[in-house]
């Protein structure tokens, strides 16, 4: 207890950027972060106008595009194509990248990528004992989680994206892939910015509303003094072209743009699965992905560099390539289209699940549907919270129908859940009540004989449930079965099954079928107006 | 054709529509699927596919072996678990030529994932076993496809006259793609009100094992979806779906909302009973 307390008081003075309140690692699993998030009504009201906005606006621009599906197929085959050789591509880009006059280092997880991005930023500015980096929006550097690893390096790391600033100043963790600030509404942002600003740079002024022009202008005032201030910049990659060793950033803001020019450094971390072979498979992907992210026709910044330009821009350009699991996911025939992914986020603003339940649930910078399969590839399926994943959906299929790159998430969500079953076999030597219970009614599936004998106790047991007064429906009940009853009732079950009905019918009207009328058809219905 | 003809008067069209199109089914022999779900708990829906479907002059089959698609296996990740309900549905269905379940889901499960398993099983994409089920899969149809492709009808005959509102259920929509199939069947109901329900297209948060693993989350979901449903001031919520309906009804029971949930089938069996009189005084 002493010894934490210690801890976290020398962590306290010596940090330089606002401490995240919690980290994804370690957090409850699934169902019971779900549970809590849905009783934050005020992020539910956040979520639920911002992704309808977005999912509106989306699928607008997409019914603008009559080509749309033959350009989801040609997106998915382009990766598909870069999957399968991807050893090829990945020197390829190497060689490219070397010849344009950037430095290209490999990491093969989180641990080696942070190391050499400390190494480079310490190279850059030997001089300096607390360098300062600015940040382009990043999914790469969330996943290693850099800002973390460089801070205990004694560098801080500024985030320059309005809403990962929004985050970072609110010692919060994203919660949506593009718009990592989607939980929050303007209200909640201006106190952020009144209370935090100050403390790590310019301050808010003191008269600020929620108007976003002023705290557009307010993030762009504090943003300004650590663009001037940074020598090294930080930044992921949207694309990487294999064959002329260009990287593409895709945003909105001109802060990614800013990182990109000003800064005499560039350190670019790209996962392995970025790469697109040529500038032709770019165009397919710069249409998919503005129409499918923001819902936009086009995308307000785009920028492509190969290597420096003597005199213009950073002049040590490097390139981090980052395995952290992504060979394993190559490994699996059937999944490995995760890794067609270009973290375009409709699949989150579609998902039912997200729109309730908002990212952090997801414990992981990868939430939604595209997190319930990527984030238990990349890290393993040994944890209870990475085994919990996959079964966060209700397999309703509107993922796979907005999804870009036509990735099959709900058939992947349902491979996973196999893996899931299989791990929980190996990891515990007598069958869960789960597994025993699937076990059981599989047997009785297998033959119609234990089926109807199933039946008929199942309707045996309905008479009681029914009760005298003839119920057809049943209130809450004890655990398992509670956890359905809490909230919804259960039919009883009827006197008689289908197949007992049937037998019965045929034995009275052997072989001769008749149209009969409708006495037998809606019976339920009434009495369920009762 | 009769099937898109205006609505008219419900004693002239009757008749007409008995004549020319009421036995479309004549000579095309069925094999029901009931799916476990209807068997054990919604045996009304089942006996309204074969009063439907007798109706229509088909000659409905209820082959006794079967049991189960293995979709809650599936989905929750037990290939193995799921193999014996696979085998049962391959030598139960293989006989027949139109295999009809009233249930997308079922028929999703049957059509996208049999295969899949299949596959799995005998580890190999071209064994004489995944031909078989492949092809068993390519037969078994939805209800609604059954009616509007095989039968080519839209209006069956029925009588509802109450306030109906559909909602389509997540895998007819995206699996088995009935489209507005339903939609047809149901505008062709004498007597109904048809009344649009509100983002229709969202999950209802039934998703099978989910209702239970993720009760919370799948509750936030049912609730909106009765929401919706009690906002359309519909007696009725349809569906292609019992297992939908059992977690949507669950949600209106429970609110004692005063909606009524009932399966497509039990609509398009229902018919006017005094012209059912007539016909059969007629016939």
């Amino acid at each position: 207890m002493t010894a934490t307390t210690s801890t976290t008081s020398t962590t306290a003075r010596t940090r330089r950027t606002p401490e995240p309140a919690t980290t994804f690692l370690g957090m409850p699993p699934f169902p019971t972060a779900a549970r809590a998030a849905l009783d934050n009504t005020v992020q539910r009201k956040n979520l639920r106008h911002a992704t309808h906005t977005i999912r509106d606006k989306r699928a607008q621009v997409v019914a603008e595009v009559p080509e749309w599906e033959q350009l989801r197929v040609a997106g998915a085959a382009i990766k598909d194509r870069t999957l399968r050789h991807l050893d090829t591509y990945l020197v390829q880009l190497e060689e490219s990248l070397t010849r344009a006059g950037a430095h290209v280092h490999w990491a093969s997880n989180a641990e080696e990528a942070n190391r050499i991005i400390i190494d480079l930023v310490r190279a850059a500015q030997p001089d300096v004992a607390d360098p300062d980096v600015v940040k382009v929006k990043s999914m790469a550097t969330q996943e290693i989680e850099m800002n973390e690893a460089l801070e205990h390096a004694g560098i801080a790391a500024w985030e320059t994206d309005l809403a990962e600033l929004i985050v970072q100043l609110g010692h919060d963790l994203p919660s949506h892939i593009l718009v990592p600030a989607i939980h929050r509404n303007r209200s909640e942002i201006r106190e952020i910015f009144l209370d935090e600003m100050g403390l790590y740079g310019e301050p808010a002024p003191y008269d600020l509303t929620d108007e976003p022009v002023q705290l557009a202008a307010a993030a762009r005032k504090h943003l300004r003094t650590k663009f001037l201030n940074a020598s090294v910049a930080i930044s992921g990659a949207n694309f990487a072209v294999a064959d002329s060793g260009t990287l593409v950033v895709v945003e909105s803001e001109g802060n990614g743009r800013m990182c990109l020019t000003l800064p005499q450094t560039l350190i670019s971390v790209v996962g392995i699965e970025k790469i697109v072979p040529t500038f032709a498979d770019l165009e397919v992907m710069m249409r998919l992905l503005p129409r499918s992210s923001t819902g936009e026709r086009m995308n307000p910044y785009t920028s492509m560099w190969t290597g420096p330009s003597e005199g213009d821009g950073p002049q040590n350009v490097h390139v981090v390539l980052l395995d952290n699991g992504r060979t394993d996911i190559l490994g699996d025939e059937v999944s490995r289209e995760t890794l067609r992914c270009i973290r375009c986020s409709a699949c989150l603003n579609i998902c039912p699940v997200y729109e309730r339940v908002g990212g952090h649930a997801y414990g992981s910078p990868y939430p939604g549907p595209i997190g319930a399969i990527l984030t238990p590839q990349l890290r393993g399926l040994e944890d209870k919270a990475d085994q919990a994943l996959p079964f966060a959906s209700s397999l309703c299929g509107a993922c796979f129908e907005v999804c870009p790159v036509r990735i099959d998430i709900p058939r992947l969500l349902v491979h996973m859940r196999h893996k899931v079953v299989l791990k929980k076999k190996e990891q515990h030597r007598l069958p869960t009540m789960e597994a025993a219970t699937m076990k059981a009614a599989s047997w009785v599936m297998g033959d119609h004989r234990r089926l109807g004998a199933a039946l008929k106790a199942s309707s045996s047991s309905g008479s009681v449930l029914r009760g005298p007064l003839g119920r057809t429906t049943i209130g809450p009940m004890p655990w398992p079965a509670s956890s359905w009853t809490t909230t919804r009732d259960l039919p009883a079950p009827p006197q008689q099954s289908f197949r007992d009905w049937w037998a019965h019918e045929h034995e009275q009207r052997p072989a001769q079928a008749q149209a009969t009328g409708s006495d037998h058809a809606p019976g339920r219905t009434e009495e369920e107006q009762r | 054709m009769n099937a898109s003809s205006p609505p008219t008067a419900p004693a002239d069209r009757g008749t007409s529509t008995v004549t020319q199109n009421a036995r479309p089914g004549e000579g095309v022999r069925v094999a029901l699927f009931a799916t476990c779900v209807n068997d054990a708990m919604y045996p009304q829906t089942p006996q309204a596919v074969v009063t439907l479907l007798e109706r229509l002059g088909c000659t409905v089959e209820f082959p006794v072996t079967q049991t189960c698609c293995g979709q809650m296996f599936t989905n929750t990740g037990y290939y193995e678990e799921a193999m014996p309900a696979l085998h049962r549905y391959l030598e139960t269905f293989e006989p027949y030529d139109y295999i009809v379940a009233p249930s997308g889901s079922c028929v999703g499960s049957v059509r996208d994932q049999h295969p899949i398993l299949a596959r799995y099983e005998s580890g190999s994409a071209d064994s004489a076993f995944v031909e078989r089920v492949d092809a068993l899969a390519a037969r078994t149809l939805d209800l609604p496809e059954f009616l509007v492709d095989v039968l080519g009808v839209t209006d069956v005959g029925a009588y509802f006259p109450h306030r109906v509102t559909y909602h389509p259920t997540c895998h007819s929509l995206r699996i088995t793609k009935v489209g507005d199939r339903p939609y047809q069947l149901l505008k062709a109901v004498r007597g109904i009100t048809l009344v649009e329900l509100p983002a229709r297209e969202e999950c209802c948060g039934f998703g099978g094992t989910f209702s239970m693993k993720n009760a919370a989350t799948s509750t936030a979901m049912v609730s909106d979806k009765a929401r919706h449903i009690e906002d359309t001031g519909a007696e009725y919520v349809v569906a292609g779906d019992n297992s939908c309906l059992m977690n949507i009804g669950g949600m209106l029971s429970r609110q004692r909302s005063g909606v009524a949930t009932i399966h497509l089938a039990e609509i398009l069996a229902h018919t006017e009973p005094a012209r059912d009189a007539a016909e059969q005084g007629a016939s």
